[in-house]
């Protein structure tokens, strides 16, 4: 059997309040492949966060079956490394230390880690800054590689470049494959931009919201490294588009349309 | 527009020329040395008799004389002690107290409203209170001074956990943390501003508290020496004893906001 890192089946989610219930996840079933690289795509309200806090064990309140290696997952732990919106990083901390976190850098084998991933995401040089020294594309790159310390069995990204410019995301996203290529780290990336989707992805989970749920999933079988010009990639690009269209027209006349 | 506002810098700048032929560092002396230059003026010619305003340089002497003599570092020996004692045993009490009420919540629903309602009483007010029950002895004083040192500890240790970023408490339960490393390593780095700056007030506080103490009865401390100098009209010992509360006060200060730079080198704030 392929070893699939990651199990969901029949997985539900539902938010409670007094205003009435509101299904935020709707019968999800998605297997991982161990060193995959996913990416969640979907206008906002379709759960595609809301499936990623599940999977780090943020969130426990759902029905159905998340299986991490077989194992069901129990809060959070470091089996999960996830990478917030923002960089998260501990103000008061240097680079070095917030990398390490609750790790001891006096320790020679976190010592040697925590260089070698300052080398990885090109911090090399800005150990001992403070985050406050560093860009927005920077500190996210730190937080990956604290997020990355303890070899996380998976790397769960939410919108990780949301906030970032077009050039500094289009330079994350590059660091992020190298990561990827050198580590084959199983991965997966939320996130609402379409172009992002297609060219990290190994297959792109399109959502749907109200309720939320998989619309498709499609496998993007172009070689890294990826050409965004390229003609095969404009055509998988719209591929993804089309499947949005799908979705998005009973919405349209409700209320906002999709933010794409 | 524009042109207006130069016009308005020139006429400034010719204005503090005479500023500029001063070193930069000196400027801060300025006022006071102009204050003394009259103060001294003023005595000399007796304008105010001695026993009111002793001349600058009569306090100076004074001073001196109060040094060599081995009176001033006498007093001013029991008074650090009354104060460190107090300031130690208040402030101590308060760190220990705001982070039990602030990390935990059947604390902070048992403790922190019975410890609010004493903040309200004016602390001088139990004075005469203290004495009744422990006398006018040393443990009396430095219960009043930790009294006072406690509160602003206490309350901006509750103030600066409270205050820690949610967001990174979701941070270090992915990296599964435990109690200790929460309270250790996010908790309590992410008050400290908080809790230097409740050891700050609490300093002010514990100097300000010791004076009343020692003027309401003792043998001995700067407070004595005052309240004793007044007595006999000694004017020039009172203002000495004034300037000793001061650069006192001032040096721990000065100690606390050393530790400020050092220890939160790391904030990025407005800095004027």
């Amino acid at each position: 059997m392929a070893a699939d890192t990651l199990v969901i089946e029949r997985l539900n989610r539902t938010f409670t309040s007094p205003a009435g219930d509101v299904t935020a996840l709707s019968n999800i079933a998605l297997k991982v492949k161990k060193g995959e690289l996913i990416t969640l795509i979907g206008p906002s309200g379709c759960g595609k966060s809301t499936l990623l806090k599940i999977v780090a064990g943020l969130d426990s309140d759902y029905s159905g079956t998340v299986l991490l290696n077989d194992k069901p997952i129990e809060g959070p732990s470091i089996e999960k490394g996830f990478i917030f919106q923002e960089p998260r990083l501990f103000p008061w901390l240097t680079v070095e230390k917030n990398i390490a976190g609750n790790l001891s850098l006096k320790d020679s084998k976190v010592r040697a880690r925590v260089d070698e991933l300052i080398a990885l995401v090109r911090l090399k040089g800005f150990e001992k800054s403070y985050p406050r020294e560093l860009s927005g594309g920077m500190a996210q790159r730190v937080s990956i590689a604290r997020a990355l310390l303890r070899n996380p069995e998976v790397l769960l990204l939410d919108e990780p470049f949301g906030a970032l410019d077009a050039f500094t995301r289009a330079h994350l996203q590059e660091v992020l494959l190298d990561i990827w290529q050198k580590n084959r780290t199983t991965m997966l990336f939320v996130t609402h931009d379409l172009d992002e989707a297609v060219f990290l992805a190994e297959r792109v989970v399109i959502m749907n919201p109200r309720p939320g749920h998989i619309r498709t999933v499609l496998p993007i079988d172009l070689p890294f490294p990826r050409k965004r010009a390229s003609q095969s990639f404009q055509e998988l690009r719209r591929k993804v588009l089309s499947e949005f269209e799908k979705v998005e027209e009973p919405a349209v006349d409700r209320d906002h349309g999709a933010g794409i | 527009m524009s042109g207006q506002v130069l016009g308005d810098k020139r006429t400034n700048l010719s204005q503090e020329g005479w500023l500029r032929s001063i070193p930069k560092p000196l400027h801060a002396w300025l006022l006071p040395v102009a204050i003394l230059i009259v103060w001294e003026a003023v005595s000399r010619l007796e304008l105010i008799p001695a026993t009111m305003l002793p001349a600058p340089t009569a306090i100076l002497k004074q001073f001196v004389e109060l040094i060599v003599s081995g009176e001033l570092y006498k007093h001013l020996s029991i008074s650090v002690y009354r104060a460190m004692m107090g300031f130690l045993i208040g402030a101590g009490t308060g760190l220990l107290l705001g982070l039990v009420t602030g990390l935990n919540k059947l604390a902070e629903k048992t403790l922190d409203p019975s410890l609010q309602m004493m903040w309200t009483i004016p602390l001088l007010s139990l004075i005469p209170l203290f004495i009744l029950w422990f006398g006018v002895g040393e443990f009396s004083k430095i219960l009043m001074i930790s009294l006072g040192a406690f509160f602003p500890v206490y309350m901006n240790t509750f103030l600066g956990i409270r205050n820690v970023d949610v967001r990174l408490f979701e941070v270090a339960r992915m990296f599964q943390y435990s109690r200790l490393q929460l309270i250790a390593k996010l908790i309590i780095p992410s008050a400290l501003p908080n809790i230097l700056l409740g050891i700050r007030l609490s300093l002010g506080i514990s100097w300000l508290v010791l004076v009343v103490a020692e003027m309401m009865g003792a043998s001995a401390g700067v407070g004595y020496m005052i309240q004793d100098a007044r007595a006999y009209m000694r004017t020039d010992v009172v203002f000495v004893g004034i300037i000793i509360f001061a650069l006192i006060g001032k040096l721990s200060d000065s100690g606390v906001r050393l530790l400020e730079k050092r220890w939160l080198r790391w904030r990025d704030t407005f800095k004027g």
